[in-house]
C-alpha cells in the first residue's frame, strides 16, 4: 500500500514568526565546534535580479571528519558533541543571509566515490511551490576535480554557480560568499533530490 | 562503504510545478532551467535530529502564550507523521504557524486591515512522540485577502514545516479545512495537479477529537516520502 505523500506548499511571506531562529545561522555551538571556522555570506536573488528579502535558507553538513551527525552515518570518523550539521537563516531586506560553520570534510559518494567537501542548500520563499536545492562546493579544493555530482553537470558555466566565492577573512575566519540566482542569468544549478 | 538506500521521489501531478502563472509570484522565481537529477548519497539521506530537545521546548498551546486566551474559535489540530509507505515518523520536529482569527499575521509585511490579537502569535511547534503523533490546540484561523489578482482571498489554512528523518523527506506544506468555499478559487490549493493529492491537504473534522463545551478537533496526517525499498546503482 502506498499513501501519497503530502504536497508541498509555498511557505509564504509571513514565515518569519513561526520559523525564525536567528541562534540557528550560527552551526558551531558558539565556537565550541572542532575544525576550521568558516563565514558564508550571500544573497538571493530572482528572475529580475532582484533580492528576494522573504526567503529562508536551510543548510545540513558533515563535520570537519566528514561524518554526518545521523545514525545512518556509520562512518568509522568521529563524531563531534558541539557540531549537528543544521543551520537556518532568512534573508534581510536585501536578501542577505549568513552562516557561521566549521568546514566540511569529504564524505562518501555513490559506490566508492568520495564526494568533495560540500554543503548541502536549500530555499524557501514566496512564490516557491517547492523548495529549490542546491549545494556550495569550495572553489579551491582539489577534490572537486573527480566530485561526482559537480562531475554530472556538462556546462562548465553552470558549473560554477555551485562554488562559494573565496572573500577574504574576517580575523582567523576564512569568508565564502555564495549568491543564489532563482532565475535567469547566472541561474543558480538546482537539483532534483 | 556500502551504497544509501536512497528516497522515493515526488511524482508528477502529485507536487506543485515552479512556474504557476495563476500564482504570479511564481513568475519570477521559478527556477528556469531544468533540475539536475542527484541520485541520493548520504548528504541527502541523512538529516537533522531533534530528539535530544535541541528545538527548546515544545510549544503546543497558542491559546496560552498571552496574558489571557486569543479571540476565536478554540480548536485542537492533531495527527501523526508518516511516511507513504505507512511507517510512523518519531522524534521529528514539526513547526506550524498561521494568522489568527481575523486572518491576519504577526508580521511587519502584513498588512491587511484587520486586527492584530496580542494574545496570539500563531506559531508552535512539538517534537512528535514515539508514535509519530503531533497535537497542537490553536484557534481557526481566518480567510485573508491577498493582492495575487483583484479581490483574491486565501482559503483558511495552517503552515506545517516538517523534517522526517532525512534532507530528502523534508517538506513545508498548507493544512487546509474541509468544506472551505475558498479552495475552489485558491492558486496555491489548485497548484497541485490532481485532487487526490490535493486532498492529502485538506483536514478532517474529528468529532473523537473535540472536546465539549470547549474546542473543535481536526485531524490532520502528514505523509513524508519513504525510503525506496531496495538499493539503486552501485
Ligand atoms: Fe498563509
Amino acid at each position: 500500500m502506498r499513501l501519497i505523500p503530502t504536497p508541498s506548499q509555498t511557505a509564504g511571506p509571513f514565515f518569519k514568526f513561526g520559523l525564525d531562529r536567528p541562534e540557528w545561522a550560527d552551526l558551531t555551538g558558539g565556537g565550541k565546534a572542532t575544525g576550521e571556522k568558516i563565514r558564508i555570506e550571500g544573497r538571493v536573488f530572482d528572475g529580475d535580479h532582484a533580492p528576494v528579502p522573504d526567503a529562508f535558507l536551510e543548510i545540513w553538513q558533515a563535520n570537519a571528519a566528514g561524518r554526518y551527525a545521523h545514525a545512518e552515518d556509520r562512518q568509522a570518523k568521529p563524531l563531534d558533541p558541539h557540531f549537528r550539521g543544521f543551520g537556518r537563516c532568512s534573508t534581510d531586506k536585501e536578501g542577505k543571509y549568513h552562516f557561521l560553520t566549521i568546514r566540511p570534510g569529504a564524505v562518501p559518494g555513490r559506490g566508492n566515490t568520495l564526494q568533495a567537501p560540500h554543503i548541502a542548500v536549500r530555499v524557501f520563499a514566496r512564490g516557491l511551490l517547492k523548495h529549490v536545492t542546491t549545494r556550495l562546493y569550495f572553489p579551491e579544493d582539489p577534490l572537486n576535480k573527480s566530485d561526482p555530482v559537480l562531475g554530472s553537470i556538462e556546462d562548465a558555466a553552470r558549473r560554477q554557480t555551485l562554488l562559494g566565492a573565496a572573500d577574504g577573512a574576517d580575523g582567523a575566519v576564512k569568508l565564502y560568499r555564495f549568491d543564489i540566482v532563482l532565475q535567469g542569468k547566472g541561474e543558480t544549478v538546482f537539483f532534483d533530490v | 562503504m556500502s551504497d544509501v538506500i536512497g528516497y522515493e521521489r515526488g511524482r508528477a501531478g502529485e507536487d506543485p510545478p515552479y512556474l504557476d502563472p495563476n500564482y504570479g509570484s511564481t513568475v519570477k522565481r521559478a527556477p528556469a532551467k531544468p533540475l539536475v537529477r542527484l541520485e541520493h548519497t548520504l548528504t541527502e539521506v541523512t538529516g537533522p535530529g531533534f530528539a535530544d530537545g535541541w528545538a527548546g521546548p515544545d510549544k503546543t498551546d497558542l491559546t496560552r502564550q498571552g496574558k489571557s486566551e486569543p479571540i476565536g474559535a478554540r480548536m485542537i489540530v492533531a495527527g501523526r507523521i508518516l511516511d507513504e509507505h505507512g511507517r510512523p515518523v518519531p522524534k521529528t520536529l514539526v513547526e506550524l504557524w498561521q494568522a489568527n482569527s481575523a486572518g491576519r499575521y504577526l508580521h511587519e509585511m502584513d498588512q491587511h486591515d484587520a486586527p492584530l490579537d496580542p494574545n496570539f502569535t500563531g506559531a508552535g511547534h512539538v517534537v512528535t512522540n514515539d508514535d509519530g503523533d503531533y497535537k497542537f490546540v490553536t484557534i481557526v484561523p481566518g480567510a485573508y485577502p491577498w493582492r495575487n489578482t483583484h479581490n483574491a482571498w486565501r482559503s483558511q489554512h495552517i503552515h506545517f514545516s516538517v523534517f522526517g528523518p532525512g534532507f530528502a523527506s523534508r517538506v513545508i506544506t498548507q493544512m487546509y479545512f474541509p468544506g472551505d468555499p475558498l479552495m475552489p478559487f485558491d492558486p496555491i490549493f489548485l497548484s497541485i495537479p490532481e485532487e487526490a493529492a490535493r486532498n492529502r491537504m485538506i483536514s478532517a473534522y474529528d468529532p473523537t477529537l473535540s472536546v465539549a463545551e470547549w474546542a473543535l478537533g481536526y485531524r490532520f496526517d502528514i505523509v513524508l516520502r519513504g525510503r525506496l525499498q531496495t538499493p539503486t546503482g552501485i
